[in-house]
């Protein structure tokens, strides 16, 4: 069973020019113990969907169910049970930690924050959990700018950990880090996951990292769901014609078969008072008058969805 | 067994902790040549005002009409004022009142503007915008007048030179903690602050104030100086301490006469009074330093 | 073949902070050959922009010191010239194009302006002949020349790092210095900046040094690749050597640590512990303390390059064992198939 589904999910801001779409209508649902990458490129309202989600921001409109509980307009005692199951691991590790708090006292202010342990198992879960992510117990007393990005990360999945959600959201938890430390978190994020049973919902513009770590992808572009499917299947055979070229601007390692580039034209534009209809069209190299159209998200193949009124002329 | 033994580590903990974070504070105030120099000058100008009545030659109040306006001397070190009054004395007596006003004004204005800002750059918004139009209202009377008025309203005496001051000092200092708080706000452990449950309050002064209040401590310092001199200027015009009370913005104003023809009884005041804002800069930004965890031992 | 465009030699840099030496840059030989792109990959802090910054003499001193070592461009030496011919050399023969495009253009000038400012600086040209220029480059770099008078808020990300290209290329510099060019642009964007900037370069036939820490860009854009370890060269070669038959335990550790899109495997083999702490080297092998090969006597002493097949130098005791040993073992050691494997033969 799905633990997280979202339905037409909306996030609107007003700013100054107009109302920007950031989240607009965006279903998927994930399983539990699996992890959903969410792909896009900066300004595809990839984090405002993570944060909305679990209710750092405000919905505008749809449906968010965790284990079918709508979470969505949660309030008061519920939202503060919702806050014990679901948690987030920033990008930043030099702004997610507070300056002036120790590791210790990070790690132990989600669980005196609960009411619900004594002291001494504070105390004990704290040192448990330091464990769990690999941070030497010397570390204790240290501060945020006392620790490297990657130990600074370990710190904020060990508060996010502290209650045992059943759902964390990461936000690109390893952009910040280099590579030979991005594989250290990585690995502990799916140990963690492994051992522990957690679902991730993991947003990132990083493919390969997604790749890597998803069951299931969803590609963004402009606040909208271009396509969705099991990521072998995304990145064996992507059909939106924005996830093609997305894939095919990865730089590739593999000097034996390089990529074949499909050139996009042209800049991502914004979602600030968009006109109906698929965002991407204005940069597709297949778009036509029945983009202008407001597109529905259609299954394709099983579990395969796409947002494209041409799809199945595109790839034949 | 286990379990009483994390109950002894528990309890060991926290005491340790605090203590470790003073010290490394105090490690760090100690390494700095300028800020220590600035304590020590401090110190011995609080402990002379302090010890006064050991010290001083003279009463600051008596009056010896055989050396008006007189300069140095063994006698009086520092010269006389144009009452005869020993100056070194008067400057004794009137640090007492002048650091307590400064220090009392400053800490004042500094509570509640690091409270108000918090708030509001907390909020943003409209809480923002409504707090930050009041504040322009505030500022566009100038302080001083503002002063006067809630003086010459209230009445005279230390408390109501205070309350003045304070008044006059407050939306400055609420629009530095504001933008300080507006920074802040854009970090994400406050959003992770929010996602683990803490309420808005836990929010804005357990996290965000301890990350606001070391910068504010240097623009605090800074305004002790000038609160030292409105002060003065109040009771110039007869609503801030009351003569003969010795002060030492007030020996400065009522020296003024005499400045051509006897410049000892205004430089004396007014280089205690300069000595002193220097030490509490130096102090201040020394601490400012040693405050900010970012910063290395 | 072709000549050497560039050539450092010997070059180490320090810094001094809070009483502490930083060793920036240890030992470093490096040659830029003329028309071609030497890729320079390392983690943060390992150097490379520093030597960046060393070539175009615009490290900030001090801090920075330049303990020894030479930079010839052309068959001259950049260290010794004076301030003023140094100068001329900026902008005119090297030409430097930063990793943030965002802060790179003065945002109260048109874009347009900016590029012929820089233009005038460095040519005898009169407005008009500056301002041609500029609309050529603007059109070079894929922007239409209306955007002359546009201001740079007024441009994407993407776009604004064009303009920095355009203003970088605009006096035909015969060397350029890209310090992660596209890092801070999203992927397609990316991908258009790549191509762009390489079909650029074959048309003027410039050289590059591409500093990145993204081995992919390294992969699609560069002719020679740089290893960069704690300041020192660890491995050096072309990208065929580098990509196909990585030999350095860094080198190979790097490539583990890298999510591969056509491989399952769950697990990453990334390399264990931190960069070592700049002001406090470990002895001998910098990489020793967190590589799975390490072996006896290698933090005795500072490892030499050794060119293990012919253009391939890398810095490793377990070819000066090897060599020391049986002459040339390493050379049997050529091309073989995936990093991976390469690993699991070193290991052996």
């Amino acid at each position: 069973m799905a633990l997280l589904e979202v339905e037409h999910l909306k996030k609107y801001f007003s700013v100054g020019a107009g109302t920007n779409h950031a989240v607009d209508d965006i279903t998927l649902s994930i399983e539990k113990g699996h992890t959903m990458g969410a792909v896009g490129e900066s300004g595809c309202g990839k984090s405002t969907l993570g944060r909305t989600i679990i209710r750092l921001l405000d919905a505008t409109d749809g449906v968010v169910r965790l284990d079918g509980e709508d979470i969505t307009y949660a309030k008061g005692k519920k939202l503060r049970e919702l806050r014990e199951k679901v948690s987030i691991v920033f990008q930043d590790p030099y702004s997610s930690l507070n300056p002036r708090s120790s590791v210790e006292a990070t790690i132990k202010e989600p669980l005196q924050e609960s009411h619900r342990y004594t002291k001494a198992q504070v105390q004990q879960r704290t040192e448990e959990l330091m464990d769990l992510v690999g941070i030497e117990e010397r570390l204790r007393l240290a501060y945020p700018h006392e620790m490297d990005g990657g130990r600074r990360q370990r710190v904020g999945i060990a508060r996010a950990l502290a209650l045992n959600p059943q759902f964390i959201m990461c936000d690109e938890p390893v952009s910040a880090l280099d590579v030979s430390i991005q594989a250290q978190v990585l690995n502990l994020l799916m140990d963690l996951q492994e051992q522990m049973q957690l679902t991730y919902m993991f947003v990132t513009h990083d493919l390969s990292v997604v790749r890597h770590i998803s069951d299931d992808i969803c590609v963004m572009y402009l606040g909208q769901l271009v396509e969705t499917s099991p990521s072998r299947e995304l990145f064996r055979r992507p059909l939106h014609p924005y996830t093609k070229a997305l894939l095919s601007a990865i730089p590739s390692t593999d000097l034996d078969h390089p990529m074949q580039r499909v050139q996009l034209k042209g800049e991502i534009t914004s979602a600030i008072n968009p006109e109906p209809g698929c965002r991407f069209a204005a940069r597709c190299p297949y778009a036509c008058d029945k983009c202008r159209e407001p597109q529905v998200l259609e299954e394709i193949e099983p579990r395969h969805f796409v947002s494209c009124c041409r799809v199945k002329e595109i790839n034949d | 067994m286990a379990n009483a033994a994390t109950v002894t580590k528990a309890s060991s903990v926290p005491k340790r902790k605090k203590d470790t974070q003073l010290r490394q504070i105090t490690r760090r105030l100690v390494k700095s040549k300028t800020a220590m120099l600035g304590l020590i000058v401090l110190v011995i100008i609080v402990l002379a005002c302090v010890f006064a009545p050991l010290i001083a030659p003279y009463d600051p109040n008596y009056m010896d009409y055989t050396s008006l306006n007189a300069g140095s001397s063994l006698a009086h070190i520092m010269g006389c004022d144009n009452l005869g009054r020993d100056i070194f004395s008067r400057i004794l007596y009137g640090g007492r009142m002048s650091l307590m006003l400064g220090f009392t004004v400053a800490v004042v204005g500094m509570v509640f503007g690091v409270f108000f800002g918090c708030i509001v750059g907390y909020y943003g918004g409209q809480v923002d915008n409504i707090a930050m139009r009041i504040c322009d209202v505030w500022m566009a009377i100038p302080g001083t007048l503002l002063a006067i008025v809630i003086s010459s309203a209230l009445g005279s005496g230390f408390g109501y030179t205070v309350l003045a001051l304070s008044v006059s000092g407050l939306p400055g200092s609420v629009r530095g903690t504001r933008a300080m708080a507006l920074k802040e706000r854009e970090m994400e452990y406050l959003e992770a602050a929010k996602a683990m449950n803490c309420s808005k309050m836990k929010i804005m002064f357990k996290h965000m104030m301890p990350n606001i209040i070391a910068p504010t401590i240097v623009g605090t310092t800074g305004q002790i100086g000038g609160t030292m001199m409105s002060a003065a200027g109040l009771s110039y015009i007869g609503l801030g301490i009351q003569p003969p009370t010795a002060e030492w913005g007030a020996m400065c104003s009522s020296a003024r006469e005499y400045l051509t023809k006897y410049p000892h009884e205004m430089l004396w005041p007014g280089f205690v009074i300069l000595l002193t804002v220097l030490a509490i800069n130096l102090l201040g930004d020394g601490l400012r330093d040693a405050m900010d965890p970012r910063l290395k031992d | 073949m072709s000549e050497e465009f560039l050539k450092i030699n010997d070059l180490v840099v320090e810094y001094s902070s809070g009483g502490q030496i930083v060793q920036a840059v240890n030992h470093v030989d490096l040659t830029v050959k003329k028309g071609k792109t030497l890729g320079l990959v390392g983690e943060t802090g390992a150097g490379k922009t520093t030597i960046a910054k060393t070539i175009l003499r615009i490290l900030p001193m001090p801090p920075a010191k330049i303990k020894q070592g030479e930079i010839f461009l052309d068959g001259q030496d950049l260290l010794k010239l004076p301030e003023k011919e140094m100068m001329k050399v900026r902008g005119n023969k090297i030409a430097m194009i930063f990793q943030d495009p965002m802060t790179a253009l003065n945002p109260t000038m048109t874009v347009g302006d900016q590029i012929s400012e820089v233009v005038l600086q460095h040519n005898d040209y009169t407005k008009q002949q500056a301002q041609e220029r500029t609309i050529e480059m603007l059109e070079l770099v894929g922007i239409a020349s209306v955007r002359y008078m546009d201001y740079p808020h007024q441009f994407s990300g993407g776009m604004k790092q064009r303009v920095v290209i355009a203003m970088a290329l605009a006096c035909n510099p015969e060397l350029i210095l890209a310090d992660e060019p596209t890092t801070a642009l999203d992927v397609t964007i990316q991908a258009q900046v790549l191509d762009m900037m390489r079909e650029l370069r074959e048309k003027f036939n410039t050289s590059m040094i591409l500093i990145t820490h993204d081995l992919g860009v390294v992969a699609e854009t560069c002719d020679d690749v740089a290893v960069i370890y704690a300041g020192e060269i660890v491995e050096y070669g072309t990208r065929e050597h580098i990509f196909r038959n990585p030999q350095h335990p860094y080198t190979l550790g790097l490539f583990g640590s890298l999510p591969k899109l056509d491989d399952d495997s769950k697990r990453l083999s990334p390399i264990h512990g931190l960069p070592p702490d700049p002001t406090n080297l470990p002895d001998g092998c910098k990489f020793g303390p967190r590589c799975p090969e390490c072996m006896k006597g290698c933090g005795e002493k500072n490892q030499e390059m050794l060119e293990i097949e012919p253009g391939h130098f890398v810095r490793c005791c377990k070819f000066t064992a090897a060599q020391s040993a049986k002459g040339g073992q390493a050379e049997e050691k050529t091309a073989s198939g995936s990093p991976a494997e390469t690993k699991q033969r070193g290991g052996v």
